[in-house]
């Protein structure tokens, strides 16, 4: 199970990649991997705000439906329109390819770092 | 239920061996996944895979009256059913609804095996005792001493063939017989819940390890629950605690021919009395998957609710079965909805998938 030390965690296994004032938001190997196939992911808008800690898209596997979280609130910039043919790329490659939706932040919220969330993910 | 108050079927050691994701069901450790859901649908459907279903019950039911009792207790006409032949069937409760739905196996004249869902073995054996009561039959609960393997997908006669006692081809579906299987005393029966071609495969509790390694090493892939789930999904399958249930007649489900008004029953005043003000309805969606409990919509009205929902493995589109107020069935603008929103759904036949 991959965490890669240069991102950020939440304890409900989104990955966040910050560059400027801009955090890519994914799941982790650890989540995708507990899921199993995703067969479906539903993303939220372009220009849609959003607060910390809100529902903001969801990825399905063959079995269950899980919410992601906004890390930080702000407005979504970008999503991964990919994903609506080839769900299968957040299984693939759920740190590259397989990345969810785009925030222009202010601040964020409460993150772990690798380590922290190394404590999580087991 | 703490994870060491589950119980664990005789293949347990061999799940975690293999690697497979383990979740609670009916109070049992089992096996979700080993590869991934959808890989092992793809073997059962196109080749062949194994199933462990030790966590169902099984009950002898022996005695001069086996017959009379098993038509008094079920819906469907046992005395059809000669020996070596299996049946599905339903056990009614007072109310119109159902404690169960199984499977009848005739081993002799007056023995039948009778095969429950996991969950519901308590509950059965007690309802069928109370009711055996006024006949002459003894009801044994063999259930911790067999294991199940269910051997499914259109390869699967092919693969077992060598290794059995008995010719397979001979055996047409719904077959019940004693053989040998890798030299070990086993009964088979050509039955499933997959919509394919495959046999069940009744062993001795402690003897299962060895056959299921044994069918692991001449072909079959391991499958789990989420992929037996989806399976029997396509085929439009009904799982007791969804489709049906304690307050659900079944007669709302194109199950109707499981229900003989030719003959008497327990409860069946109250299940044929009234038609049931539900139907049970195949649905289809574009993209968005429609899970269990969503709220069914028409003219904006909630007509019911979804009973079970997945994308379909092989058919790549979501699918769902939902019990809808009988009267709209005929609706155009069904949707369901998912999330606050809703999202348009087709009233389709069942099954989705058959082969």
């Amino acid at each position: 199970m991959t965490i890669p030390a240069d991102l950020k965690y939440l304890k409900s296994h989104e990955w966040i990649r910050v560059e400027g004032d801009t955090a890519t938001v994914g799941i982790t190997d650890f989540a995708q991997d507990q899921l199993g196939d995703v067969v479906y992911v539903e993303l939220p808008e372009v220009g849609r705000s959003v607060d910390v800690g809100e529902a903001v898209a969801v990825v399905e596997s063959v079995k269950t439906a899980s919410d992601i979280y906004a890390p930080a609130s702000g407005t979504i910039t970008e999503v991964n329109d990919a994903l609506s043919g080839s769900p299968e790329l957040i299984n693939e490659a759920p740190y590259e390819r397989g990345w969810l939706f785009r925030i222009r932040f202010e601040a964020l919220g409460d993150v772990m770092d690798a380590a922290e969330y190394e404590q999580v993910a087991q | 239920m703490s994870q060491d108050d589950l119980k664990k079927t005789p293949l347990h050691a061999a799940h975690l061996r293999a690697g497979a994701r383990m979740v609670p069901f009916g109070g049992w450790d089992m096996p979700v996944q080993y590869s991934g859901v959808m890989t092992e649908h793809g073997s059962v459907r196109e080749h062949a895979a194994v199933f462990d279903v030790s966590h169902m019950g099984e009950f002898r039911v022996t005695g001069p009256q086996a017959l009379d009792f098993l038509q008094y207790a079920t819906t469907n006409d046992v005395s059809k059913v000669r020996v070596g032949r299996a049946q599905y069937n339903l056990l009614p409760n007072e109310r119109g609804g159902l404690v169960d739905d199984i499977y009848v196996y005739r081993l002799g004249e007056t023995e039948y095996l009778v095969v429950v869902n996991a969950s519901n073995i308590d509950k059965d054996l007690a309802h069928l005792r109370a009711l055996a009561a006024n006949f002459d039959v003894t009801i044994t609960d063999e259930s911790a001493g067999w294991a199940l393997i269910a051997a499914q997908g259109p390869r699967t006669a092919e693969l077992l063939a060598p290794h059995v006692g008995t010719d397979l081809a001979e055996k047409k579906k719904n077959s019940v017989f004693t053989t040998t299987l890798f030299g070990f005393d086993v009964m088979l029966a050509r039955t499933g819940y997959t919509g394919e071609d495959g046999f069940e495969i009744f062993t001795k509790a402690d003897e299962a390890e060895v056959v299921w390694d044994k069918l692991l090493a001449v072909g079959f892939a391991p499958a789990g629950l989420g992929a037996r789930d989806t399976l029997r999904l396509e085929a439009g399958f009904p799982l007791y605690g969804h489709e049906f249930g304690d307050d659900i007649n079944p007669l709302s489900s194109h199950y109707t021919w499981v229900v003989k008004d030719t003959k008497d029953f327990h409860g069946k005043g109250a299940l044929l009395g009234t038609a049931p003000g539900v139907r049970l309805v195949g649905l289809k969606l574009d993209k968005v998957i429609a899970r269990e409990g969503y709220p069914v919509l028409s003219g904006g009205e909630v007509i019911g609710r979804v009973t079970s929902g997945s994308m379909s493995p092989t058919l790549k589109e979501p699918i769902a079965m939902a019990l809808i107020d009988a009267a709209r069935v005929e609706d155009g603008d069904i949707n369901v909805e998912i999330r606050g929103k809703a999202h348009p759904a087709r009233v389709v036949p069942l099954p989705f998938h058959s082969r």
